[in-house]
């Protein structure tokens, strides 16, 4: 259906006209509809929440988040310290094992070396 | 294989009204009973008194917010960076593009590493999906989606399927062949169904379940085999952007982060949200955990890359500068999760020092902006997608 290869970035299916950005230099960027998930995200509700909130069961709905923050205000947390320690050990405890960070040699790291063999 | 048991839709009649609806497993003192809808949410909001007016419920709800923003800043004694302060600064780092991986007509929107470490695939604007070998730069398949902006695709654990969706609102599987007569499409298998385009899909520890998140603003859990929806996720109030699976073996856990400015952990078994972060000014792009699993990064439309602990349930560290105003649009982080490598709308890639919270290194190459970035699975390189219609890889 869509024609191989051909100039990049140009082409005219239905589908891509709907998103074709004007020049952006003349649009706020926010509305400029180079990606299509700018169009969709200013509605200021989800679907599924829009319809908890009708009439009595906003009620419920407000129920829900007492509930969901009735289960937050119950969590465990530690401290920030001891979880920075933690994170802190962690990193120390890998740092050898991680190759991006140590740097490998050419000969281990598969993508380091420029010449690639084939097998006749 | 997957070992664990979750929810199927089944209809019947409901054990505390008994009329016949769709039914979800209620436990009650570890009894399990079926109820429908209506029933499992009188059943959640139990425990709260009759009588209760929306005007308490929303004093309640405040003061409950006021409690937890105390509690939380209780137990924010120092700053990550001051506990790395005695940890040696990183060297100077050399990391240059190894591999340009070129072929897409559009741009590149997503790409995932295979668990062999050397296969990628990508998805673009044009509808393309390509699985490359990023050893060769060859392409291995190529498929052509009925839609174009794919913005999510996974590789299998297995490494046999690839899952791919955007704006057809859905997921598709495609198992992947070598045989030269069969067409991948001819297998494709319909996974997801979403109301909105499908933002970002993930397996599971398997190839058979699916998590999904899409712009209508829920995720979803799914089952490859039968397409049955065996969890949602609701709660994100407005466009989910992205998720990541927590990385232990027995992970029930994944973050999602959203246009509504929100990360939220959400537990797969129950589909509740279990902790909720909002500290980002714009849009969260990306989420993605650390490897132990106790924390998570996110990158936003703000400029900032954010770390959030889950055990003191608090951001820990901001990665910004001044000079950088463009979105992060990726994250990852390295093996030992040090290094944490931000994909921005500047065109380049900064990589940042987890710990010390400064900037190690920037990146330039790519032409346009960075849309997606991924550390590969044995930590080797990271390939990094971009609107210039290249993938990179880079070490």
């Amino acid at each position: 259906m869509r024609a191989e290869g051909g100039a990049a970035g140009r082409r005219t299916g239905n589908s891509e006209t709907k998103f074709r950005a004007p020049p952006l230099a003349s649009l706020p960027r926010r509305l400029a509809p180079a990606d299509p998930r700018p169009a969709t995200r200013f509605r200021p509700v989800c679907p599924a929440l829009a319809r908890t909130m009708s009439g009595s069961s906003s009620v419920t709905a407000m129920k829900k988040v007492v509930q969901q923050l009735r289960l937050e205000a119950g969590l465990n947390r530690v401290k920030v310290s001891q979880a920075a320690a933690d994170l802190k050990q962690f990193c120390l405890q890998n740092a050898q094992h991680d190759p991006l960070l140590t740097g490998v040699s050419s000969s281990t790291n598969p993508f380091r070396p420029q010449k690639v063999c084939s097998f006749l | 294989m997957c070992d664990q048991t979750f929810l199927v839709n089944v209809f019947g009649s409901c054990d505390k009204c008994f009329k016949q609806r769709a039914l979800r497993p209620v436990f009650k003192k570890s009894q399990q009973l079926s109820y429908c809808s209506v029933c499992a949410e009188i059943m959640a909001t139990d425990g709260l008194h009759e009588n209760e007016t929306l005007a308490t419920l929303k004093s309640e709800a405040e003061s409950l917010k006021g409690k937890l923003e105390e509690e939380r800043a209780k137990l924010h004694d120092v700053e990550l960076h001051q506990v790395a302060e005695r940890v040696e600064a990183l060297g100077q780092f050399v990391m240059k593009t190894r591999r340009t991986l070129k072929g897409h007509g559009n741009k590149v929107l997503c790409m995932d590493w295979c668990k062999d470490k050397r296969r990628i695939v990508s998805s673009s604007q044009d509808g393309k999906v390509i699985v490359w070998d990023s050893f060769t730069t060859n392409k291995e398949h190529a498929v052509t989606m009925p839609c174009t902006w794919v913005m999510a695709c996974a590789y299998a654990p297995s490494g046999c399927a690839i899952a791919c969706g955007g704006l057809d609102n859905k997921c598709s599987v495609y198992p992947l062949t070598f045989d030269k007569n069969e067409s991948m499409a001819a297998k494709k298998k319909s996974v997801a169904m979403h109301t909105n385009y499908l933002s970002a899909c993930s397996f599971t520890n398997s190839d058979m379940q699916i998590l999904t998140a899409s712009g209508d603003g829920t995720c979803a859990l799914w089952d490859v085999e039968s397409g049955q929806l065996l969890q949602s996720f609701h709660g994100h109030g407005a466009d989910v952007l992205c998720l990541d699976l927590a990385p232990s073996e027995t992970g029930n856990t994944f973050v999602s982060g959203g246009c509504d400015k929100k990360s939220m952990v959400w537990d797969m078994r129950s589909g509740q949200c279990v902790q909720a972060f909002e500290t980002h000014e714009s849009d969260v792009n990306s989420v993605r955990y650390y490897p132990s699993g106790d924390a998570f990064a996110s990158g936003s439309d703000d400029a900032t890359c954010r770390l959030y602990d889950l055990r003191a349930d608090r951001e820990v560290a901001i990665y910004s500068k001044e000079s950088i105003i463009f979105g992060a649009s990726s994250v990852d982080f390295s093996l030992s999760g040090r290094l944490l490598f931000a994909g921005y709308n500047d065109y380049t890639i900064n990589v940042w020092d987890v710990l010390k919270g400064a900037r190690v290194s920037i990146l330039f190459g790519h032409e346009n902006r960075v849309s997606t970035l991924r550390v590969s699975p044995d930590g080797t390189a990271f390939c990094s997608g971009s609107w210039d219609h290249t993938l990179r890889v880079w070490a």
